[in-house]
């Protein structure tokens, strides 16, 4: 009876994401995002190797490469690029800032997909146990959902950042506390897709077969809920993404010698007259990375929902 | 209408009051101990002590809250042996970097965060509106890919890189403008405008993204309704249709601006503060969280988080009656 229903639930949704795939595999846009994180993954991936493969390093310190005469802008064009230092070097410090742009790939995107997996298990959990908790369960849960909707993210975010001990790694800290400050919209769809599924007669059928909560919830709910929750989380990838350099360029996120990308244009903002291209070089990655994910996200929106409309 | 008002403000006490009380655990049962904060460098034996007693840290926690709330809403004393302290109410404490009260630092700030979200939310809606109506209405068309070929770029970028951006060309390059340091409105209207231009710039094209996305949105969605169409089976002109019918739908989207939107504003006001080293409650905020001034703190989450409660209220209420479909329930 079991297998029966389970082959009854699978064919509903396959054909769903299926669909999804193929509008997605339209769009040229939204593939040219794709590709684009694909290489910033894969740059962040192997970023020891390329830093080997030019020999340089994202901690060492070259002031013999600095002007100090002119408060330590790096000597010759572009911020000082050469064939030994590829994007030239820190002003100030003389650090290597081809090293430090893709070693912040790590942790920008590391950040980013790591609060958007915790924020994701965190909001789908909560939803679920909202969703088919029922009764009083249901109202505890929701409102703490909306309570936690309440809290204005990024500030909580930041002042969270300063309370903990510098002892904890930064990177981590940082995925844990931006998926603690909003996991409330992932549970809030969550709860709101399982409410709609659970009243399906193929759950119903589960339910009278003898299936407990736990393995409705994991073997039927869930499946059901996989589209939304992609796109949601492709949506939220690069606004978490946004989260760590905005804490990282407010002094809040991760501190030098680690570099990420909003750290490195935090120490930007003194040179910007002097070395355009350290401003520029950091910028520029940013920029291109949070466009592509945009656009990919809103592919995969569109793709899941043809109705689409621009708001979220 | 009255018996949905009191609910609604009911609720949004409830959540104030929960939202401070998890505030003040959060920052209070931290690791570090506030008196050594609060007491500062040239700290003794005896000033820490004299700083427990004023800060009541000998108390059950419960009871600091307790007296936290008392604050808030009628005023606090805080005595330390002979000398009394009297903080009126909202009492939010005292700054433990400069002994002011966190309140009259925070209306202090005010000001400057005011001329920042005005300017900008001119710059915004004039930008944003504009942006989102034209591309509904050219469906279709080159001119609405390229809008929203440019609302996308906006609406993916940091605020942050706009200002920086926006610095490298206008204040080093071309050097038309200065780099923003805050004038008062009240000094020199001339040089308040000058000095905010590029704040406004970068802090408005970000939040234009926004709204033309909702009013594009908005519109998209009133222009196939059926009251439109019969407008123009009756053959009233387009533009009629348009500015009669159209835009009022159009436009209730905005009004009804979402908790989520409001604290997307104050994130990128406290990155354009920071970036442009404007003083106001956002470098305030980012200054205190930097040396971890407790009261500052809690005092702008808190203030914060009933902007963003409040807003949301007042948003659906607004949006009930904007728009007679939803039911006060």
């Amino acid at each position: 009876m079991t297998a029966l229903v389970d082959a009854a639930a699978v064919p509903g949704a396959a054909p769903r994401e299926r669909r999804v795939w193929r509008r997605l595999r339209g769009d040229r846009a939204a593939l040219a995002g794709l590709a684009i994180v694909a290489v910033m993954i894969v740059v962040a991936l192997a970023a020891p190797l390329l830093t080997r493969l030019e020999g340089q390093d994202p901690t060492t310190f070259h002031s013999g490469l600095l002007d100090s005469a002119r408060g330590g802008v790096p000597t010759g064009a572009l911020g000082g690029i050469s064939g030994e230092h590829w994007l030239g070097v820190e002003p100030g410090t003389g650090r290597d800032v081809f090293a430090r742009v893709v070693h912040g790939a790590r942790v920008s995107l590391g950040v980013a997909f790591g609060a958007t997996v915790l924020e994701m298990l965190f909001g789908v959990v909560i939803g679920l146990g909202a969703g088919l908790g029922g009764g009083r369960a249901d109202a505890v849960l929701s409102r703490l959902i909306e309570l936690s909707l309440a809290f204005p993210p990024f500030l909580l975010a930041l002042a969270l950042m300063a309370i903990v001990p510098q002892s904890v790694p930064r990177p981590l800290l940082l995925a844990a506390v931006i998926s603690l400050v909003s996991w409330g919209n992932v549970a809030r769809v969550t709860r709101a897709q399982a409410l709609s599924l659970r009243t399906r007669e193929y759950v119903d059928a589960a339910r009278l077969s003898g299936a407990g909560p736990a393995r409705i919830a994991v073997r039927e709910i869930l499946p059901g809920l996989t589209t939304p929750l992609l796109v949601l989380a492709a949506l939220k990838a690069p606004i978490n993404m946004v989260q760590e350099a905005g804490l990282s360029f407010l002094g809040a996120g991760v501190r030098p010698p680690t570099p990420s990308w909003g750290q490195m244009l935090s120490s930007a903002t003194t040179w910007f007259r002097t070395d355009p291209m350290y401003v520029l070089v950091p910028g520029g990655l940013l920029f291109l990375t949070l466009l592509a994910f945009t656009l990919f996200a809103d592919g995969v929106r569109k793709a899941a929902d043809p109705r689409w409309s621009a708001r979220a | 209408m009255t018996w949905y008002l009191l609910r609604r403000l009911g609720a949004v006490v409830t959540v104030l009051l929960v939202l401070s009380a998890i505030v003040y655990a959060l920052f209070y049962l931290t690791p570090g101990d506030p008196a050594v904060l609060a007491c500062g460098r040239g700290c003794n034996a005896e000033r820490l002590a004299l700083t427990r007693e004023k800060l009541g840290l000998a108390e059950p926690v419960y009871a600091q809250y307790w007296h936290f709330l008392e604050g808030l809403v009628a005023g606090r004393d805080y005595a330390a042996g002979p000398d009394v302290d009297h903080c009126a109410a909202p009492c939010l404490g005292y700054s433990f970097q400069s002994d002011q009260p966190v309140l009259q630092l925070i209306t202090s700030r005010f000001p400057v965060s005011l001329s920042l979200a005005f300017g900008a939310e001119v710059v915004a809606l004039l930008l944003g509106v504009s942006a989102g109506l034209l591309s509904a209405l050219r469906q279709g068309r080159p001119e609405e890919r390229l809008l929203t070929g440019v609302t996308l770029v906006g609406y993916a970028t940091p605020v942050f890189l706009v200002g920086l951006l926006l610095l490298m060309v206008f204040c080093a390059y071309l050097q038309w403008l200065p780099f923003p340091a805050y004038v008062p409105l009240t000094e020199n209207p001339g040089e308040w405008a000058r000095n905010l231009i590029l704040p406004w710039a970068a802090l408005g094209l970000i939040q234009a993204a926004v709204f033309a996305r909702i009013t594009r949105a908005g519109a998209l969605e009133t222009l196939v309704e059926d009251h439109i169409r019969t407008f123009r089976a009756y053959g009233l002109r387009e533009r009629q249709v348009i500015r009669r019918h159209a835009l009022r739908g159009a436009l209730t989207p905005l009004i009804t601006i979402t908790a989520v939107e409001v604290a997307q504003m104050m994130t990128a006001s406290v990155l354009t503060e920071t970036m442009f080293g404007l003083p106001g409650v956002g470098r305030l905020t980012v200054e205190s969280v930097g040396s971890v001034d407790l009261p500052v703190v809690v005092g702008v989450t808190l203030l914060a988080g009933t902007a963003v409660v409040l807003s949301n209220a007042v948003a659906d209420v607004l949006s009930a009656v904007a728009d007679p479909r939803v039911k006060l329930i």
